[in-house]
């Protein structure tokens, strides 16, 4: 599904602070895989992700994405493949906006958007019925500005916003970072849960540890903008608790 | 009296303005100083069209459209040159200025014999009625299409892109080009604002667009304070809050006058009166909290 390969990228090129964010990555992402990346802060698991997301170019190497090469292909044209759920949920929504108008444009992220009104009651109806999933009570604030709610409120609608149009591949860059634990693990079984319901392809950077071990088929450390581990099927699920915190002994 | 009608139709008049600013700093959280020059051309090409007999309703599409091109101008060079939003604007008006010098010839354009929106339409009897009855079916046209558009999938793309540009742009939007369309469209308003206060005054003049920028912004920000006070959502009541923004701020400076401030002080007094609406609620929560 997700091609890197050979894929190089560097901050402020030929100046004393030069980064190498990211050195020669080659990583083959097949569908349906569940991909945990963890790696200290600043080894460039952002920077791959934001490569994948078209947020950033890489310098050299090349990017597929179901098929299709889109090394060079803008943010909001992957956009067609890939939703994202950012680490700041002040990013994945837009606040002075109702939730209801929130997923309407999440309803047409792969679509243009055009000139004719597309909020109507069957779509608020549907809107409803897919927010009452959460079991937040939030089916009933569908009117409400998305500032009114919370973080953890946001990243879990963030996630369903996800699957609200046709989407094969989900990146989630530390979703649960900026919430408090009961709304953590909210958020990451929802996001478990898609993930299998939709059959997506899922990338989840993750510092928490319990969740890298929990969650996903395919685990991945980063150190210096390279790869020093990379385990998946019966070899990640073979991996202890303990192991991962060795990692970063 | 007289002095309050004449307030309350250029208010109309501003309308257009304010809702073009609405959408340039509100909707796209940019400063957009492109306003006083595209306000304008607005002008300096209604007064040479009419003043070489040209139909007021040939002028309107002409006027609409080339303050859609400098809004665009200066949405091109913010986006693609990457220059900082103020600067892009304030670089179009000042080249602006030369362009609305050669339009007009002048820089001043009397328009006492010609033809007019006003001259032209008929609907009362008594010219100012006629004038208010004119303002009021163009500024609700003008109303209906923002609010429509806004209500639109595109609108909502709009409506978010000054939200969360990450987000925006992950769900599909070309967030540059949207910012062009935005500024073309609130200097469209803007244009239009333009055309139509010629025809209320009956001159052009080059330097009409002085300080047009923070009558636009006045509107505004009046009607942002009933829309946080009251905690406003719906697209249509923040739209009439911008109008009747539009005309508090006309009634305000018509009041400053009539009790006698020197019209001299007239710019100083905007500022001043848009610094107190500003800082108002900041100094009242200041003292709550
Ligand atoms: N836009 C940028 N400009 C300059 N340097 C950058 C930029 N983005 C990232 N870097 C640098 O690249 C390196 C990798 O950053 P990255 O954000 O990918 O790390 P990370 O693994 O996500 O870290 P964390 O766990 O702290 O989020 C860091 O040294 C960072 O300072
Ligand atoms: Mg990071």
């Amino acid at each position: 599904m997700i091609a890197i390969n050979n894929v190089h990228k560097a901050f402020n090129k030929g100046k004393a602070n030069q980064v190498n964010a990211v050195n020669g990555i080659r990583l083959n992402i097949q569908s349906n895989e569940f991909l945990v990346i963890v790696g200290s802060n600043g080894s460039g698991k952002t920077t791959l992700l934001n490569l994948v997301a078209g947020t950033v170019f890489p310098d050299n190497g090349s990017i597929n994405i179901d098929g299709n090469d889109v090394t060079k292909t803008p943010d909001y044209r992957r956009s067609q493949w890939i939703a994202r759920v950012f680490q700041n949920p002040m990013s994945g929504t837009a606040s002075d906006l109702s939730i209801l108008d929130n997923f309407r444009l999440a309803a047409i992220r792969t679509k243009a958007k055009g000139l004719s009104i597309g909020v109507n009651d069957a779509f608020k109806q549907q809107v409803k019925e897919k927010i009452a999933t959460l079991g937040m009570g939030l089916e009933n604030k569908i009117e409400q500005p998305m500032g009114t709610l919370s973080g953890g409120q946001r990243q879990a609608l963030t996630l369903l916003m996800s699957v609200m149009d046709s989407c094969k591949v989900l990146l989630l860059d530390e979703p649960t970072a900026a919430l408090d634990p009961r709304s953590a693990d909210v958020v990451m079984r929802t996001a478990d849960k898609l993930i299998t319901d939709f059959k997506l392809t899922a990338i989840l950077i993750t510092h928490n540890l319990k969740d890298a071990y929990n969650y996903g088929n395919r685990i991945i450390q980063m150190g210096e903008g390279a790869i020093l581990r990379d385990l998946s099927g019966e070899q990640k699920s073979a991996l202890k608790q303990n192991d991962l915190f060795d990692w970063f002994g | 009296m007289d002095f309050y009608l004449t307030a309350l139709l250029q208010g109309l008049c501003f309308s257009a303005l304010a809702l073009g600013i609405y959408i340039s700093m509100k909707i796209f959280n940019i400063p957009d100083i492109t306003t006083n020059g595209s306000y304008t051309l607005g002008g300096a090409i209604t007064g040479i069209m009419l003043t070489n007999h040209q139909s007021t309703y040939l002028i309107l599409p002409i006027v609409i459209f080339a303050g859609g091109i400098a809004g665009a101008l200066t949405g091109l060079i913010t986006t693609k040159l990457k220059v900082n939003a103020l600067l892009a604007g304030i670089l179009v008006m000042t080249g602006l200025h030369s362009v609305n010098l050669i339009i007009m010839g002048r820089s001043n354009l009397p328009l006492i014999s010609t033809s007019s929106l006003f001259s032209i339409l008929n609907i009362a009897a008594d010219p100012n009625h006629n004038t208010f009855w004119i303002l009021s079916v163009f500024v609700a046209i003008i109303t209906l299409m923002i609010g429509y558009l806004l209500k639109t999938d595109f609108g909502i793309a709009m409506r978010a892109t000054g939200n969360s540009e990450s987000m925006v742009r992950a769900l599909g939007v070309d967030t540059d080009r949207m910012k062009i369309v935005g500024l073309a469209l609130a200097n469209a308003l803007t244009a239009l604002s333009g055309y139509m206060i010629v025809q209320f005054q009956a001159f052009a003049d080059i330097n009409m667009g002085q300080a047009i920028v923070i009558i636009g912004l006045g509107s505004v920000i009046i009607a942002e304070s009933f829309i946080n006070w009251f905690n406003i959502t719906n697209v249509w009541i923040i739209l009439i809050l911008v109008l009747i923004g539009a005309i508090i701020f006309q009634l305000v400076l018509a009041l400053t006058l009539a009790i006698g401030v020197d019209p001299n002080l007239l710019s100083l007094t905007t500022s001043t009166f848009v610094l107190l609406i500003v800082s108002l609620p900041r100094l009242s929560f200041g003292k709550a909290s």
